[in-house]
């Protein structure tokens, strides 16, 4: 699901509002222990099927099936980890989605904050044109431009190559629209000034404005990559062979393949997808929450 | 800290003068970028090199596939015409007619509604109730924030993989915990009735976390000297949530609505794998329509299939806007 929308022109505003509730902080009312109650029992839902997906991936095959489920392994194995390896070949699979995602994102942050600089301080024809088409795209299900991107790729010899899952994506609307919306906040003093100095245009986009988008890069990096990482329809089209695949492809394919009862290795693989995002959330929510107060898109 | 109509009111005005920022220049004083001929050609041309790499991708990748979508499907492409995409023949509405007169094109319809309206409120729902309870805490705000959005930046593919596992009917997580309380849980995926909800409750699990992080800021924006006034004037909780939270969330609520109504239109990697549309296509939508279609090699056909799709996408935006539209012209006034 990849939709869009401002919620708030300022990032600076969206950050404080991501980050702290003003008019709770010194909320003086004590809040009923019930609430705690209900929010942690309801995170334990929440994260349940994660911790159930860790603990079975390191039961043996049989185990992993046995009726009961055993809540704990009775015999602790990395022998799902290692099929990973042995009968499929994960790590192909882990390099060509990195690969994939690094350049997706690369692509995006690099072209996105040109466009998105040109559209929000610099005046020439054509402008307001090329706003109203690229936001006008933004709502594009990715099922309609599949076919038509299927018979260029073919056309242009990319079928079954990184490059064809690739080049595609590399520019993509949404990060045009996040890199403006922050870009028109900054001060139009800072660019006047620089050309007073006698600053090239392209001198003082990559000299006075990048500098300064440190956190919005940061944002469209982060959002890039994940959607990249776990995109699944277009590079299921585009590979073809399995040393192609990316983690997702893989993993489905064989989760509807001859594998389809083999949970055990199946819920190693989902490990082996799943927990690398997860540690990168952790450790960048900040962005994401504020990406999310700044354009409302996940 | 802007407030939600204030958000609201700003969107609008940003996607009417996407110039804006020029304003402030054209307006305050002398500025050389507007009336000096050279410096403003000068910006021009640096402004279409800016723009170029992303728009020569742009095209080739998304505005001419868009367009060469709409031009196949009103031919009868095939697979084996990639080679000659200009030898086919024109076919007018015949895989619009085709398409609505097919029964299994129905059926997905159909399910893709089915998933539009389970979905939608469920989500919604969760993602609410959440985030009202989450603003009333002191302690662990962040905390709770970060562990109910958890789900949300999981692959679709693998958290699918791990959810059929927890439906298994013998010894699958859900039916061993109904088996405590002497329930014999049933084959969730296995049933042509139970299966479609199955899905959409775990997509509702993997996808509230987005609102539930909208909601919380949107709540954060409510005055609380309106809750205490009204508290004053012997409103409940239920009373409060009813007359103040849901009014004022209300704009935020509708732009949830569009894009999770969005997602739930393109329905398809989580019945790929936990039930490969089955039992009896009772979980096909018409996304895995179009891709089983553009399996088959019907090229044409899969494309008017899918702006079929677009088309009910563009319609349910529309719509929504409107509504919200609608609901900012009463606020101002």
């Amino acid at each position: 699901m990849t939709t869009t929308h401002s919620v708030t022109h300022d990032p600076k505003a969206g950050e404080d509002e991501a980050v702290v509730a003003p008019n709770q902080r010194d909320d003086s009312i004590t809040t009923p222990p019930w609430i705690y109650a209900v929010l942690l029992v309801g995170l334990f839902l929440v994260v349940i099927p994660f911790v159930w997906m860790l603990i079975s991936s390191f039961k043996p095959e049989a185990e992993v099936r046995a009726v009961p489920p055993t809540w704990w392994p009775e015999t602790l194995t990395l022998d799902n980890y290692d099929r990973l390896f042995t009968q499929l070949d994960f790590p192909t699979y882990f390099m060509n989605s990195v690969i994939v995602a690094l350049s997706v994102t690369v692509g995006n942050v690099v072209f996105c904050s040109m466009l998105g600089y040109a559209l929000a301080k610099l005046s020439f024809p054509g402008k307001k044109l090329m706003f109203v088409i690229v936001l006008g795209t933004l709502m594009v299900p990715g099922v309609v431009t599949f076919i038509p991107l299927f018979v260029l790729t073919t056309k242009m010899g990319l079928s079954n190559t990184l490059i064809g899952m690739i080049l595609p994506f590399m520019a993509a609307p949404f990060g045009v629209f996040l890199m403006r919306q922050y870009i028109s906040a900054l001060p139009d003093e800072l660019i006047q000034a620089a050309r007073i100095d006698g600053a090239g245009e392209l001198r003082i986009f990559a000299s006075v404005i990048l500098p300064l988008c440190g956190p919005a890069l940061a944002t469209l990096g982060i959002l890039t990559f994940l959607g990249s990482w776990n995109n699944f329809l277009w590079p299921l089209v585009v590979a073809q062979t399995e040393d192609k695949y990316t983690l997702p492809v893989a993993l489905a394919l064989y989760a509807v393949g001859q594998n389809a009862t083999q949970y055990g290795l199946l819920l190693a693989g989902s490990v082996v997808v799943v927990i690398p995002v997860l540690v990168l959330f952790l450790f960048l929510q900040r962005h994401i929450m504020q990406g999310i107060a700044m354009t409302g898109i996940k | 800290m802007s407030t939600t109509h204030q958000q609201q009111g700003q969107r609008g005005s940003e996607v009417d003068s996407p110039d804006r920022g020029d304003k402030p220049r054209s307006a305050g004083g002398p500025s050389p970028s507007r009336h000096v001929d050279p410096t403003r050609r000068q910006q021009a041309i640096a402004a279409w090199a800016l723009a170029l790499p992303f728009t020569l991708l742009f095209l080739a990748f998304t505005l001419g596939p868009v367009l060469a979508s709409l031009g196949m499907s009103v031919t009868d492409m095939r697979r084996v015409d990639i080679r000659t995409p200009f030898g086919v023949n024109f076919v007018g509405l015949d895989n619009f007619t085709k398409l609505i007169e097919d029964p299994l094109f129905r059926k997905v319809t159909l399910n893709t509604l089915l998933y539009l309206v389970l979905g939608v409120p469920l989500t919604m729902a969760i993602a609410l109730f959440v985030a009202v309870l989450v603003n009333r805490v002191n302690r662990l705000k962040g905390f709770f924030r970060v562990g109910y959005y958890l789900p949300v930046v999981t692959s679709i593919v693998a958290v699918s993989v791990v959810w059929k596992y927890l439906y298994r009917d013998n010894g699958g997580l859900f039916n061993t915990v109904l088996s405590w309380v002497g329930v014999d849980g049933p084959g969730w995926l296995d049933s042509t009735t139970l299966a479609l909800p199955s899905l959409v409750l775990m997509a509702a699990w993997r996808n509230f976390g987005t609102l539930f992080v909208i909601f919380l800021a949107g709540l954060q924006t409510i005055p609380k000297e309106l809750n205490e006034a009204a508290e004053v004037d012997g409103a409940n909780g239920w009373g409060r949530f009813r007359h103040i939270t849901l009014p004022m969330l209300r704009p935020v609520m509708l732009f949830g609505a569009v894009i999770t109504g969005i997602g739930y239109l393109q329905f398809f990697e989580e019945a790929f794998i936990m039930t490969h549309g089955g039992p009896l296509d009772s979980t096909r939508s018409v996304t895995f329509y179009t891709f089983d279609q553009f399996g088959f090699g019907n090229l044409g056909y899969a494309a008017a299939a899918s702006y079929l799709l677009f088309l009910a996408i563009v319609v349910l935006t529309f719509v929504q806007f409107r509504l919200l539209g609608d609901r900012e012209d009463k606020v101002k006034r």
